[in-house]
């Protein structure tokens, strides 16, 4: 189905639309049949969106353009600021969110540049450590510009964040319609499905696309796609702006959904975790990219619930703690990831190929 | 003149510690162009089991404390030796020749799970390192310097010292030699590049038990967190100096911990905007009535260090004494 | 090539975990209360509490030091057998990891409303308990945190926050009254560890500070992982202030110390309560002695000594710094429960409100913001390697220590250490 998914979005083939419909149907009703199990899991889902959002703009720049990027959540970051910072008390501003959204993709974007033009040279293990130290530096600037003029009030956060609103609807409001009762969080699950279903398309789009191509290239080889008139320059930083203002724009509607942002919340703990679900779903692979966020957000809420009782069960106490457990099955998970499937869950075409070459003549 | 000595002194020791955890990425990276990122929880392993060994040591016989310290020592070496065989032996070896990513996705893996088992096994809290050595201060020229720090400076001079014997003047330092140049042809001179390979895990480790001593030694206190931060700062350190390059760690190291303790120390006042000419009223007034208005203090002591890292990068990208540059994300 | 070939389809694997996770949900809905229900009394009502802390990462050992003040009073309220609306209730505890992630803080407020517990002990920190407070305001579920001590947490305007450590800006001018009254220092250097509670107490000590005209040196940082401050002191050494100030926790504030020693710097130096325990004479040894620190409440140390024999008795070990507030926090709850006679939270709610309470931590009392009333300060100073209190800074007054002891309650005195009665614990509304 995932590939009929794709056809679909190419404009291929016609016959998936069955299998499209039924999809259509079970994300339509998903939130209430979540709501029937707990609000929690209304709300793991959005956040699995939101983390499903920042892993699709970080396969932009690691996964079609190859270029490791460690302080993805920066952009991130920038997003999230700008909406707290033009939609809070914190300087008596409330612009609506059509304003500050688009600005903060463009702040972001603008980002992205930035960090993207000086580091074009670099390859590799190099680019990865100057991403991360650019993700540490732009956290570092949040929680450290309160002094000597306040801009974004330091690790104390900026609070009551105005949710997204139009005229009087607001999606923090819980609200019936036609019978059924929408909860802030349901509502804010349909937002964040339609936003998502445009990243996706522009994604699925983007992948075929001349760029999409191009970026495909200078991953393969750098110096090969220069050589038959690929300005790589260009077509890189183009990556990194693509990617850094979806970033943006997941940070925005973080910002909205939480009312409250810190600096706490830009770590390099959750850049890794963004690499993480584009690297164990399948590097390029949107529908595995989607896929890795959805496994790593939803798999440690359902340890939360199976691990304590089992050990219970089976050894009569609690030996070792769920938390422990879920950090050690991460861990694991990674390094058996990497040894037995390193192309991901559901690799792409082009790195199946890749990783299945790769394996013989290169660096051993 | 004295507070910046005083500075120099205490770069000098940062640096040094920097230096040694340097030396253990730049080793391994040199021979198999691989970061392991879990070095510096292997540190954090070696100051935890050295943290046990002191404890237990200091508690009961009448041994005196440098003969404690050196147990401790002697007790973290070998088993973050085993360690560091171990990860190279089942997480890095069949990853030899994938792409530059699963390497990197494996050693934080490992981190994390390392973390955890040293949570498990020693303890969540921060724990005192027990500070039974006899820290006398001498002052020097107006600066002070403890008799920890210059153990520190000594042992990372006299490790750089050793290792570059071992590879310029031994049989194994030309295998490793070797295989960095060209593993391929090394293994067709019969150089069993595997052993090599395990080899030089094993070495590196052993260096970062003895960096993790020292730390702990140094500042009292050992967490099972301080690994990570003091890993990504050394291998700041390595890039800076050109990684693969081991004098590259020893200066990268030494600058970046000199940096940070000049840029603690001075960029605050440099930034002081009462020290420009001309205000605005509103400054003015901040002025007269705090005396001062810095725009970076030592908060951003982090940024310094990683922005002198990006600029070092930028303008050299194989850092400063390095050659090669890799090819592959 | 072959090694990829058996890729399961994606939206397989999907529905496959979406199946999964519905077969947990479900195991969850069956909430298990079978418990040991005791022969031939009216069937036992089960109330849960929730409890949410980090119990993972960087300051894990606080939260699970929170975690046991809280699973302490539940397991006392249960072996005394409490009975509301006349039945016998258990107390059954709820307890998550919130990873101190602000992102989580929403998700688990969620879970405990969607568990339907009655209370909640927590958050630890500032900044996952108020993106938390939006959701249990929504659920109505009364939330009291014995470690979140930034002021904006309770100035959003719910009903349903409450906190029995004191704020930032009640702790900050009785450290710095105490220090100006103590040392007369001229010039003060500030340092803090850039995190939420550090820098929020630093700053409320640098306000305090130079309204009584004293100068304060440009604001020093660090993160909450820095051991190495040796950069930092010097600069601060060529200045020479009178005193320092760290706003911080002990594995930061112990090296900070040490260091300041082996650098020369003779100036007195002063903690929050995040530094203000017997840690820091292992962290700094010799060098400790002499600082001054305070403490939300009565401390550890002067409270109550019911509670500190009880906790070391279950937990082997000492409380760290905020289990005295975690227990009276759930013990408050489960006192507003009996005082209403309801284990609903929209019945119990007003009488956790109006509550009087005598805790581990002293007495407390709710304003109407939910804020500790009239926080008792204590002001600590270690001395040959414990820290002792000093004085109990009240009302904006400095009383010391002895006098307090002698005036005000006589079972909370360090001295007057209580009979064994142990399992008896002396925390017991007032009616």
């Amino acid at each position: 189905m995932a590939d009929a998914l794709s056809a679909l979005f190419r404009r291929r083939g016609t016959k998936p639309w069955v299998g499209l419909a039924l999809l259509a149907g079970v994300l339509l009703i998903l939130p209430f049949m979540l709501a029937q199990a707990g609000t929690t899991w209304v709300r793991v889902t959005n956040l699995t969106i939101l983390f499903a959002l920042l892993a699709l703009g970080l396969n932009i720049v690691v996964g079609f353009a190859g270029l490791l990027d460690l302080g993805y959540i920066a952009f991130y970051a920038v997003g999230a600021y700008a909406y707290a910072l033009l939609a809070s008390p914190h300087f008596g501003l409330h612009l609506p969110f059509w304003v500050i959204l688009p600005m903060g993709a463009l702040l972001a974007c603008a980002a992205g540049v930035l960090l993207g033009a000086p580091t074009l040279k670099l390859r590799g293990d190099y680019l990865a450590i100057v991403t991360l130290g650019f993700g540490e530096i732009v956290r570092i600037f949040m929680n450290n510009l309160s002094q000597p003029f306040n801009v974004t009030n330091g690790p104390q956060g900026v609070t009551l964040i105005d949710p997204f609103r139009i005229g009087t609807f607001s999606f923090a409001k819980p609200e019936t319609l036609l019978g059924l009762s929408f909860s802030g969080p349901i509502k804010y699950y349909y937002l964040l499905l339609v936003v998502m279903v445009v990243v996706i398309a522009v994604n699925l789009r983007l992948e075929d696309s001349r760029i999409g191509r191009a970026w495909m290239a200078i991953r393969e080889d750098e110096l090969a796609a220069k050589a038959v008139g690929i300005d790589t320059r260009n077509v890189k930083l183009l990556a990194f702006a693509m990617g850094a203002s979806f970033g943006g724009i997941a940070g925005g509607m973080f910002a909205a959904m939480q009312g409250f942002v810190s600096p706490e919340s830009f770590g390099l703990v959750e850049s890794i975790m963004v690499l993480a679900m584009v690297v164990l779903g399948g590097m390029g692979n949107v529908w595995g990219v989607v896929l890795g966020a959805a496994l790593l957000t939803f798999v440690p809420e359902l340890l939360r619930h199976t691990v304590e009782p089992l050990q219970k069960g089976v050894l009569g106490r609690v030996v070792i703690e769920p938390e422990v457990i879920r950090m050690l099955l991460f861990g694991a998970a990674l390094v058996l990831m990497m040894r037995f499937r390193p192309a991901g869950l559901f690799p792409s075409r082009a790195r199946k190929r890749e990783f299945a070459a790769g394996r013989g003549p290169e660096v051993p | 003149m004295d507070i910046f000595l005083q500075q120099l002194i205490n770069g000098l020791t940062l640096g040094s510690v920097y230096a040694v955890v340097a030396l253990g990425y730049t080793m391994v990276y040199g021979i198999i162009q691989l970061i392991n990122f879990a070095h510096g929880e292997v540190v954090m392993i070696g100051g935890m089991v050295a943290l046990w060994t002191i404890g237990a040591l200091a508690g009961s016989a009448g041994l005196p404390p440098t003969v404690v310290v050196l147990a401790g020592v002697a007790s973290a070496v070998p088993v973050c030796m085993l360690l560091g065989w171990s990860i190279e032996r089942a997480a890095y070896r069949p990853l030899r020749g994938a792409p530059r990513l699963a390497p990197l996705i494996t050693a934080i893996g490992i981190s994390i799970i390392l973390q955890n088992v040293a949570l498990m096994i020693f303890s969540r809290n921060p724990l005192p390192f027990p500070q039974i050595l006899p820290n006398p201060v001498f002052e020097v020229a107006g600066a002070t310097i403890s008799l920890v720090q210059i153990i520190i400076i000594a042992t990372c001079l006299l490790l750089m010292g050793g290792l570059t014997l071992l590879v310029y003047r031994t049989r194994l330092g030309m295998a490793m030699r070797a295989t960095s140049e060209n593993p391929a042809v090394a293994g067709l001179m019969g150089i069993p590049i595997d052993r090599v390979i395990s080899t030089t895990f094993v070495i590196g480790a052993g260096l970062g038990a003895v960096a993790g001593v020292l730390n702990g030694l140094y500042y009292g206190i050992v967490h099972y967190t301080f690994g990570a931060m003091l890993g990504l700062k050394a291998f700041c350190a390595a890039v800076l100096g050109g990684i693969g390059n081991m004098a590259g760690a020893m200066l990268g190291g030494i600058l970046l911990g000199v940096v940070e303790a000049l840029g603690t120390g001075y960029i605050g006042e440099m930034t002081d905007l009462c020290h420009v000419g001309f205000l605005s009223t509103a400054l003015a007034e901040r002025c007269a009535r705090d005396g001062h208005v810095v725009l970076f203090g030592s908060n951003y002591q982090d940024v310094f260090a990683f922005l002198v890292l990006i600029v070092v990068l930028v303008f050299r990208p194989s850092g400063l004494l390095g050659e090669r540059v890799s090819d592959r994300a | 090539m072959a090694r990829f070939s058996n890729s399961p389809h994606p939206i397989a694997a999907a529905s496959a975990i979406v199946a999964l996770f519905l077969a947990a949900c479900g195991q969850q809905e069956q909430t298990p209360p079978p418990a040991a229900a005791p022969a031939a009394a009216p069937a036992a009502i089960t109330v849960k509490l929730g409890h949410s802390a980090p119990l993972t990462g960087g300051i894990a050992h606080l939260g699970k030091d929170n975690e046991s003040g809280v699973s302490l009073a539940v397991d006392e309220a249960n072996s005394k057998g409490i009975t509301i609306g006349g039945k016998p209730v258990k107390f059954e505890l709820m307890s998550e990891d919130d990873e101190g992630n602000p992102n989580k803080g929403p998700l688990i407020a969620q879970k405990f409303a969607d568990a339907k517990v009655a209370g909640v002990i927590g958050h630890l920190n500032s900044g996952v308990a108020i993106p938390a407070s939006p959701v249990y305001n929504t659920a109505g579920i009364p939330v009291i945190t014995g470690s979140a001590t930034n002021p904006k947490l309770t100035e959003q305007g719910f009903a349903v926050t409450f906190r029995t450590v004191g704020r930032d800006d009640q702790q900050g001018p009785a450290i710095a009254s105490y220090l100006l009254s103590e040392t007369k220092p001229k010039l003060v250097a500030i340092i803090d560890d850039a995190t939420a509670y550090g820098e929020g107490l630093a700053n409320e000590v640098e306000k305090s500070l130079k309204a009584a005209g004293v100068k304060v040196l440009p604001r020093e940082k660090g993160t909450d992982k820095t051991i190495d401050w040796k950069g930092v002191l010097t600069k601060i050494k060529g200045k020479a202030p009178d005193a320092v100030f760290y706003g911080g926790m002990d594995s930061g504030a112990g090296p900070l110390m040490k260091q300041a020693r082996e650098l020369g710097i003779k100036a007195r130096f002063a903690f929050g309560d995040g530094a203000c325990s017997d840690k820091m004479q292992e962290l700094a040894g010799a060098a400790a002695e002499g600082l001054l620190c305070s403490q939300a409440g009565i401390p550890v140390q002067a409270s109550s000594a019911a509670f500190l024999d009880a906790y070391r008795k279950k937990f082997n070990a000492d409380p760290v710094i905020y289990a005295p507030f975690t227990y009276d926090a759930a013990n408050m709850i489960i006192a507003a429960m009996k005082k209403a006679d309801s284990t609903d939270p929209a019945v119990f709610l007003p009488a956790l409100k109006a509550l009087q309470y005598d805790g581990a931590s002293g007495h407390i009392e709710f304003d109407e913001k939910g804020d500790r009333k009239d926080a008792e300060m204590t002001i600590f100073t270690m001395n040959a390697g414990k820290i002792e209190p000093v004085a109990v800074i009240k009302g904006g007054k400095t009383i010391p220590v002895a006098e307090f002891a002698a005036g005000a309650k006589p079972a909370e005195a360090p001295a007057a250490a209580p009979a064994p009665a142990a399992e008896a614990p002396k925390a017991e509304e007032k009616k």
